[in-house]
């Protein structure tokens, strides 16, 4: 399962303070769109209003309209528990239960719908999910011990099968590498381009590289200054963004001219 | 070229500070050794002295029904006040709108400012009274379970009474710690329990609480060594007789240690003081093994408690 999302004239604001301004914009199933520009310009609130995680933060709202295969994200009747069931989220840091063993993690999200699971059942799940994620080699004596003990790459690795081990239609990821090491970082990008034969992938990214690596769509936000409203600058297909971009503020920041 | 080993330099300040933190360190381990010799000396009279009547049949005989009555009530108020402990904490830390959750917060530190005595003085003017119907009750309808049996006290001043009040006694000390764990449970955790599609209940399920658990358990044991030493409240509270007696709504109640040492101390002459001493003694031993039995609780899970 994949689904097309489409954000119209959606602004998200921190209590009165508008972070992000006025973004329309239709993300592909079966793709990766990437989120770049500068250090506060809205892309990791953005994505956050996704799975509406924004809302967790006290005073957090969202205005205008997000629809997910046509159903709107934050209709009247939306339980944001049930989103958050279909759209997985991957973080900045990686995150397993420090209390939860491997085999835990991973069926920590579906044991949320399904309470009972036969043993062979939460076996099968935890291989597909771990395979899925590139990590069952690595881990598959070892399922009982604890999922902090794994190094960093491993650990994301862990957040990434703990997400998919749900059949989620959407992964989102914010900065998923950006605390990991070069080698780690090249594992989750191979997994990344994996996912997206199935899911509906967005990445937030530091990196432009990263970016232009794995990402089919690219958009590129930035703010004015300090205080401003984030903007969504500029979205198209990644090559054109990093060749020959239309806005005169894409093309300083893709180059290397400020960021 | 011979290499020479780099000759570490001593700042004054830090030897000074040093050797301050050691000694502060050493005068804890000090003052538990000076107790600990102290309660073995003065015990060793109430064995080697003339028979005490109150003790005629043995030292073991006579401090037996206080070891259960102390062990008893103290675990009667940790029934009650451990999970009472883990709701408030939860409600302040998780629930609470931030300004309420500080007034809170203060209640709960400003009841355990309160001294024994008055908690006494309370469990027998209000609390006994008050439970009373409560008890009849009980006695009535669950009688058939044997710790509600027999013939109910018609003061209210009981087992329960006291299990009661001491769990009030040690509720703020173990909320307030219980809170301080569950501020600290990472954000990065419950927000990853949240983006699973968990409600907030089942974000307490999977984050906060195993991350609290040695918390909880340090919390429980700290209680727990509170209520074992409790003193004035149980002296007050129990009119005591030197039985076992699991049931909790009779009149006929063990007496705790404490409570026994201070009631019976000002007329104790002879070596029969060295008798209550030597009951001291146990309730130092009693002390003792309850922490060793929660660090090994604690220790036994060590790679899974998020410290790593």
């Amino acid at each position: 399962m994949s689904k097309r999302i489409e954000l119209q004239k959606l602004n998200v604001y921190y209590s009165s303070f508008l972070a992000v301004e006025d973004v329309n914009m239709v993300i592909e199933p079966k793709a990766i769109t990437a989120f770049i520009g500068p250090s506060g310009c809205g892309k990791s609130t953005l994505i956050r209003t996704l799975n509406r995680m924004h809302e967790v933060i006290p005073g957090a709202r969202v205005e205008g309209q997000l629809l997910m295969d046509g159903e709107d994200v934050y209709g009247p009747d939306v339980d944001p528990v049930r989103v958050r069931r279909q759209v997985g989220m991957v973080f900045q840091r990686p995150n397993p239960f420090p209390t939860m063993s491997i085999k835990d993690n991973v069926l920590s999200g579906y044991k949320l719908n399904n309470s009972r699971m036969s043993k062979t059942e939460a076996e099968e799940l935890t291989e597909k999910a771990l395979v899925g994620a590139n990590l069952w080699n690595e881990v598959k004596d070892r399922l009982d011990k604890p999922g902090s003990g794994l190094s960093g790459g491993q650990q994301q690795r862990l957040c990434i099968a703990r997400a998919i081990a749900v059949e989620p239609d959407v992964i989102l990821m914010d900065e998923p590498t950006s605390a990991l090491d070069p080698i780690s970082t090249a594992a989750i990008e191979d997994l990344a381009v994996e996912l997206k034969e199935k899911f509906t992938v967005v990445i937030v990214t530091h990196n432009m590289q990263q970016a232009s690596r794995i990402s089919d769509m690219t958009a590129f936000f930035n703010i004015a200054g300090t205080g401003m409203p984030g903007k969504l600058i500029e979205y198209d297909r990644t090559e054109k963004i990093f060749s020959n971009p239309a806005e005169q503020q894409t093309e300083d920041y893709v180059s290397g001219r400020f960021g | 070229m011979t290499a020479t080993k780099p000759k570490a330099i001593r700042r004054l300040g830090d030897v000074i500070f040093a050797n301050l933190a050691f000694f502060a360190g050493v005068s804890i381990l000090a003052t538990l050794a000076t107790v600990a010799a102290f309660l073995f000396v003065q015990s060793i009279p109430a064995f080697t002295g003339p028979e005490i009547a109150a003790a005629e049949d043995g030292f073991w005989n006579y401090v037996f029904p206080f070891v259960f009555g102390t062990v008893y009530a103290s675990i009667i108020a940790l029934i009650i006040a451990t999970p009472l402990a883990i709701g408030i904490a939860l409600y302040i830390s998780h629930f609470a709108n931030r300004r309420f959750a500080q007034l809170l917060g203060y209640a709960v530190d400003l009841l355990a400012a309160i001294p024994s005595v008055v908690y006494g003085l309370w469990g027998i003017l209000v609390l006994a009274p008050f439970l009373n119907p409560t008890f009849m009750w009980l006695n009535e309808n669950l009688g058939w379970i044997p710790f509600f049996a027999g013939q109910v006290s018609a003061t209210g001043r009981t087992m329960l009474t006291v299990g009661i009040v001491l769990a009030i006694m040690v509720l703020p000390i173990m909320a307030a710690l219980i809170r301080e764990v569950f501020l600290q449970t990472p954000r990065l955790h419950e927000e990853a329990a949240l983006a699973l599609g968990a409600t907030r209940w089942e974000m307490i399920k999977m984050a906060v609480l195993p991350f609290g658990r040695t918390g909880i358990i340090s919390a429980a044991m700290l209680g727990l060594g509170r209520s074992l030493g409790e003193t004035m409240a149980v002296a007050m509270v129990l009119s005591p007789t030197a039985v076992i007696n699991f049931a909790v709504l009779t009149s006929s109640n063990s007496n705790t240690i404490a409570a026994n040492i201070a009631l019976q101390f000002p007329e104790a002459g002879g070596n029969y003081s060295n008798l209550l001493i030597a009951t001291g003694l146990v309730l130092f031993a009693i002390t003792m093994v309850v922490n060793m039995i929660a660090r090994w609780i604690i220790s036994r899970r060590a790679e899974f408690s998020g410290a790593n």
